[in-house]
């Protein structure tokens, strides 16, 4: 997994709550056995006028020119500005692989849904829980500024803004060390084979039926 | 000893170890496979040289692209066929238990397991599907995993997971006739939001939960990931140990004795601690229609579309905006004047007998709205669907002018050809109404099958007690 530090990036604001994994990544471009390819079709329904299918040539389509993604002063933004339960619905990674891809490394939202949250931390992508407040002055900010920027830093925990202002948040100890050096989680688990094993040898005992 | 919740007793159950900071090891006892998340978790373990640690555990079967035409033997779509035959593929080199196209106990994973009794009280189940909610209607602690927990199951047998909050939903009293379990839960969600539950387990309770059949209990526990919950859940009683004795999975003889003490167990304390607790009146939930593109856009079939003008919240106000633009309905509008081009019964939520028989009872001897342009009940499971023939089902269903299909996910997501065209209003028994969900531009009202077979009738939306 890519390691998450630190991140200067410029932001694009979704201002819309309870934006779905569906979505982020439509239903057709899951039919693929592969991790990538998705980055294309992040938000394709609504990015393109046209219906979006796998392997269609893009550059052929009809871009909304009224989505955020296709203005032209957000290209090449590294982090998403978003509302509440960002993320909610399927629990399908491919949303986290589709943003990835497409080149943002950090969502900052005032809430997220659970499968979403977990599945950014194996990716090395950053789920920002910021208060709603902070959201909505970052939000007003945005559209007074163009090329908006954030630093965010991992390590410290904070938000730095264009004017100077800085924006503590928290993050589980656990999930933000396994961010800062990009490990591999089942790497982690397997430290703890014995253990498993202790417990199984334990659980058979008492649930045999658990285990035919 | 303090007094536990169900969720504190499935927890303590299976944590193989615990950090200081709460970190925690979880062991998976179920893990249930489908075609769409779980490619890349196989393609991942081959290419770490890592072996499943139980392949025991693991239950796979295709379901969300598979055609759903009668008696089909092939995919059209290369691309959906290459997935299905890719965890074919991976189903056999790893010798999983499997249900594959043609074998009758194929359908929607989170019908086949609890059908099959792969599902048993006090175990965890995972499944890389948000949908695993389902399985915690037996007590047991279940939920929706990515595909790199999938691998991480695959190759470890447990998760790294924090224990959640614990929020009891107690729904008291009993549910007047012609309102059902996905009326409850609909209004639950309408009630605290679909993003009440962020962070919780939920358990369902109260007398009207426990009057629901294990049918009705899955359908709950269905929508708690709607609702936000990564699980939900419902304590063990007679009726689940009814429902799940003498399936192939389950254990039998002296083993059944054993598992059923352990079960009996399976329930909140008298005095258990919850970090929240919601209370519904059962009589006072009417059949419910969503008119939006969110599970809580939710209202009474008896009442009207919201007005956007009469919220002060401007980001709400906003969605609802949206959402009536997206949906093309007019504030104000009484829910019974919306009109429909297609109705869908089935999916994970309402594609049991239970569910079928429920529509069924509605349609018997009556016709589909000639505006329809297409009425769809697509079995959960290709028992189901036995069952169902058995019954007669099926001709009462074909009869009023029904599609009768093979079991699949099928207009639930759209992820095969059963799908809906830009701007077309459909009535469905499924879970999300989200934007483009059923196809693109496709506009979804989420209904009980009861409501979804008289809308079916009207042609557009009834109230079925008075139908
Ligand atoms: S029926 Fe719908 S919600 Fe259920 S598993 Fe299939 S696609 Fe998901």
């Amino acid at each position: 997994m890519q390691a998450f530090t630190r991140l200067d990036g410029l932001v694009v604001p979704m201002d819309r709550a309870n934006v779905d994994t569906d979505a982020i990544i439509p239903k057709q471009f899951l039919k693929s056995i592969k991790r990538t390819g998705f980055g294309p079709h992040l938000f394709d329904e609504w990015r393109y006028l046209d219906r979006g299918e796998p392997g269609m040539d893009n550059s052929q389509r009809s871009p909304n020119p009224e989505f955020c993604l296709n203005l032209p002063r957000y290209q090449g933004a590294s982090i998403l500005l978003a509302r509440e339960n960002f993320g909610c619905g399927s629990s399908r990674e491919h949303a986290v692989w589709a943003l990835d891809e497409y080149g943002i490394r950090c969502v900052i939202a005032p809430s997220f849904a659970d499968i979403f949250f977990t599945n950014c931390f194996k990716s090395g992508l950053l789920p920002l829980q910021l208060p709603a407040e902070t959201v909505d002055s970052l939000f007003r900010e945005i559209t007074t500024r163009p090329g908006y920027r954030l630093t965010v830093d991992l390590l410290a925990q904070s938000v730095l803004t264009p004017k100077g202002a800085v924006f503590g948040f928290q993050i589980d100890p656990f999930r933000k060390e396994c961010l800062i050096n990009g490990w591999d989680d089942i790497e982690l688990t397997l430290r703890h084979a014995e253990d498993i094993r202790a417990y199984e040898a334990r659980r058979r005992q008492q649930a045999p039926w658990l285990f035919q | 000893m303090a007094d536990k919740t169900l969720y504190d007793k499935l927890w303590a159950a299976h944590v193989v170890r615990t950090d200081p900071d709460g970190t925690a090891l979880l062991y998976i006892d179920r893990h249930l496979v489908h075609e769409v998340t779980s490619p890349q978790a196989f393609e991942g373990l081959q290419l770490a040289e890592r072996q499943p640690w139980r392949p025991e555990s693991m239950v796979a079967m295709p379901d969300h692209n598979t055609p759903t035409d009668p008696g089909f033997t092939t995919i059209d779509d290369p691309i959906s066929r290459l997935q299905v035959e890719t965890l074919d593929h991976n189903a056999r080199a790893h010798e999983l238990s499997y249900f594959p196209i043609g074998d009758i106990r194929r359908g929607i994973v989170h019908v086949v397991g609890p059908e099959q009794g792969a599902t048993l009280p006090g175990m965890t189940v995972v499944c890389g599907d948000s949908h695993t909610s389902t399985h915690g209607a037996f007590g047991a602690l279940a939920f929706g995993i990515g595909t790199s927990e999938v691998e991480h199951v695959m190759a470890t047998q447990c998760l790294i997971q924090k224990k959640s909050k614990a929020m009891l939903v107690r729904v008291d009293g009993q549910i007047r006739p012609g309102v059902t379990a996905k009326d409850i839960v609909l209004a639950i969600i309408g009630q605290i939001g679909t993003a009440g539950g962020t962070g919780y387990a939920i358990e369902f309770g109260g007398d009207a939960i426990r009057a629901l059949s294990m049918e009705g209990r899955m359908t709950v526990c269905n929508m708690a990931i709607e609702a936000g919950a990564r699980a939900g859940m419902v304590a063990v009683d007679e009726v689940t140990l009814a429902y799940v004795k003498d399936r192939p999975f389950a254990p039998q003889g002296k083993e059944w004795e054993q598992a059923l003490q352990s079960w009996r167990d399976l329930h909140s304390d008298l005095h258990a601690q919850f970090d929240r607790v919601v209370t519904l009146d059962a009589a006072q939930i009417q059949p419910q229609v969503t008119w939006g593109t969110s599970p809580e856009m939710v209202v009474a079939v008896s009442d009207r579309i919201p007005d956007p003008a009469q919220e002060t919240d401007p980001t709400k106000r906003a969605g609802i905006e949206r959402a009536l633009d997206y949906m093309g309905l007019r504030p104000n509008m009484p829910i019974t004047e919306i009109q429909l081009d297609r109705v869908f019964i089935g999916s994970c939520t309402n594609g049991r007998i239970d569910d079928l028989r429920a529509a069924a009872a509605v349609i018997k001897g009556r016709k589909v709205a000639p505006s329809l342009k297409q009425a769809l009940v697509v079995p959960g499971s290709g028992l189901v669907k036995q069952q169902a023939e058995a019954e007669g089902l099926d001709r009462i269903f074909t009869d009023a002018g029904f599609e009768w299909r093979e079991p699949g996910c099928s207009m639930c997501l759209a992820m095969n050809a059963d799908r809906l065209l830009p701007g077309e209003h459909c009535a469905a028994t499924s879970n999300r109404n989200f934007e483009g969900r059923q196809g693109q531009g496709g506009r979804t009202h989420l209904v009980s099958p009861a409501m979804a077979a008289a809308a079916a009738l009207a042609g557009h939306f009834v109230d079925v007690r008075t139908f």
